[in-house]
């Protein structure tokens, strides 16, 4: 039964991470009818911007929850800053084109982000210090969640409130929701949809980035390649769940996350990514609007 | 015939030689049109004759290729905005409505009012994050005026429910409200009465007279249902293959021999 559960929250943790850079595809799919390929790059750049300042506040000597907190803040800023100027760059001349030119664009973007992370810092592994501590009242659980993974799965889970209700309540949340539904309306009633694009690119960014921080500090090693992996998984599950509805992102990367997390506990963990998209292919052929897809999909 | 009301105030729209092309197609030819404040003008003319496109054009959707349009709100200055923004043009006062319902499906017909009153209002995301006194002010006012717009035109039971589930002439009044949301001064119709029954269309007939009245706006519409033009309009202009082919009274475009020609054929003796 423990190993069991061990599995059940590895394979959480795994699936908030896709879900929360999974948000970000479907955000941007639902507004913009756009696979925004760079968002897996935003996603690293935010692990290394995190692990820049942490190894900064370090040497300047603080320590535990704060670094995380500062490193965590800043990763969110410079990565929202990133995904906030690709989308001036790379999309928005191209916004009247046919859908496959900004498609080339995004894609040719996140192979610009990772050589210019190449470059800039290295091709190797660099080890990314465990920002979370371990927790004394997670002693006893600890064989079979550890604090990281805790602070992973209710980071996530309040982020997920958090954008709920922004979507729901908040007048820009009901300006993305009208922009998704209907462009050219939205314009109608006053609404301007660039900065309705800009704030959801910065949105799902700092998602991406939050997601970055988290993982690298769980797995504790990251180079410039990790975000084409991630990305990825993530678009999978955001395809999995059914792309354009935020619901649907979440549950789809937790569904790929539990499906991972269970083939590498009782098969073998070589055969992770088969059994992962092996069922994203069953999916597709039963419900080709993802899980929570309906004909007309509530987007964003 | 509701020709008590006060007339004869300056334009608050005019359109010169507009002209628009789609490739070698031209689709309005040289159009002038304009409408004054509280008047209700009407825009006949058989399907394919430009109404729709000379809306386009005037709501920015799309970019005129020839000519000018000019609005000028009572009181403001007189201003072209031709090839503006899309939601600036909104901002400065003109709303409308479309042949084929475009709510805001998946949101509930409170909503779909609300986001018409935003443009109107200022808080931006940091207010809207931070919620000051202001902010929250702003956000209630906003819900009750949502409120009277849509008791106004009688959506008081329909608040909550989701646009995509009201029946089809609630669709078009909510259609209507949410562009009265945006507090134009111009009210552009596109054939609010299509797919109607002959009862809507007469509840739609008193709505029309009663937001002239109670918002004290002018009205354009596009509409096909000859009782409904006739009887609400001050003024209609026909077109037809994109030029405009009379403008009269409604009596006068009664009798009007090219009008009848372009609707029902060349009359010839057998």
């Amino acid at each position: 039964m423990d190993y069991f559960l061990e599995i059940f929250w590895g394979g959480l943790t795994r699936g908030s991470i896709y879900a929360l850079i999974a948000l970000g595809y479907t955000m941007v799919y639902g507004i913009l009818e756009l696979i925004n390929f760079a968002h897996g790059e935003i996603y690293m750049i935010g692990a290394f911007t995190a692990l820049i300042v942490s190894t900064a506040l370090a040497m300047a000597g603080m320590k535990g929850l704060t670094v995380f907190i500062l490193a965590s803040v800043l990763a969110v800023i410079y990565a929202s800053a990133y995904g906030f100027t690709v989308e001036k760059i790379a999309y928005k001349p191209l916004r009247q084109a046919p859908r496959l030119s900004p498609l080339i664009s995004a894609i040719g973007m996140s192979i610009f982000l990772q050589n210019y992370v190449l470059l800039a810092q290295t091709s190797d592994f660099l080890p990314f210090p465990g920002l979370i501590p371990e927790f004394t009242f997670m002693q006893p659980y600890a064989h079979i969640i550890g604090s990281t993974e805790m602070v992973i799965i209710s980071t996530t889970a309040l982020i997920m409130l958090l954008l709920t209700v922004f979507i729901k309540f908040t007048r820009m949340g009901k300006a993305m929701r009208a922009t998704a539904q209907d462009r050219n309306m939205a314009m109608l009633v006053g609404i301007d949809i660039n900065k309705v694009i800009s704030s959801t690119f910065i949105l799902g960014s700092a998602l991406a980035a939050v997601g970055g921080v988290l993982i690298a500090s769980h797995i504790g090693r990251i180079n410039f390649y990790i975000g084409f992996i991630a990305g990825i998984k993530a678009f999978t599950a955001a395809v999995l769940g059914g792309i354009g509805s935020i619901p649907g992102a979440v549950l789809g990367g937790l569904v790929l996350g539990w499906t991972e997390s269970f083939a590498t506990g009782y098969v073998s963990s070589d055969y992770e990514d088969v059994f992962a998209f092996a069922f994203l292919v069953l999916i597709l052929i039963f419900r080709p609007s993802g899980l929570v897809g309906r004909k007309t999909i509530q987007k964003v | 015939m509701p020709q008590t009301f006060p007339q004869n105030k300056g334009s608050v729209l005019d359109i010169v030689n507009l002209t628009m092309n789609f490739g070698g197609l031209r689709a309005i030819d040289a159009v002038n049109l304009h409408v004054k404040q509280w008047e209700i003008v009407a825009l006949i003319g058989p399907n394919g004759a430009g109404k729709t496109t000379i809306f386009n054009c005037i709501t920015g959707l799309y970019k005129p290729t020839a000519g000018d349009i000019f609005i000028q709100p009572p009181g403001r200055k007189r201003k072209r905005v031709t090839g503006m923004k899309i939601h600036k043009i909104t901002k400065r006062g003109m709303a409308r409505t479309f042949q084929n319902i475009r709510i805001f499906s998946n949101m509930t017909a409170l909503e779909n009012v609300m986001i018409g009153r935003h443009c109107r209002t200022k808080a931006g995301v940091w207010e809207a994050v931070l919620k000051n006194k202001r902010t929250r002010k702003e956000e209630k006012d906003i819900v009750s005026q949502s409120y009277n717009i849509l008791a106004k035109v009688g959506l008081t039971q329909a608040v909550n429910e989701l646009a995509k589930n009201l029946p089809y002439g609630a669709q078009r009044r909510l259609e209507i409200a949410r562009a009265m949301a945006t507090e134009p001064f111009l009210l552009l119709l596109d054939e609010p009465a299509a797919g109607m029954n002959p009862y809507e269309t007469k509840e739609l007939d008193e709505l029309i007279l009663r937001i002239r009245e109670e918002e004290r706006i002018s009205i354009l519409m596009i509409e096909h249902d000859m009782k409904l033009v006739m009887s609400v309009s001050d003024r209609i202009y026909v077109m037809d293959y994109g030029e405009k082919i009379a403008e009269g009274s409604p009596s006068e475009i009664r009798e009007n021999h090219v009008v009848i020609k372009a609707y029902l054929g060349e009359e010839f003796d057998a």
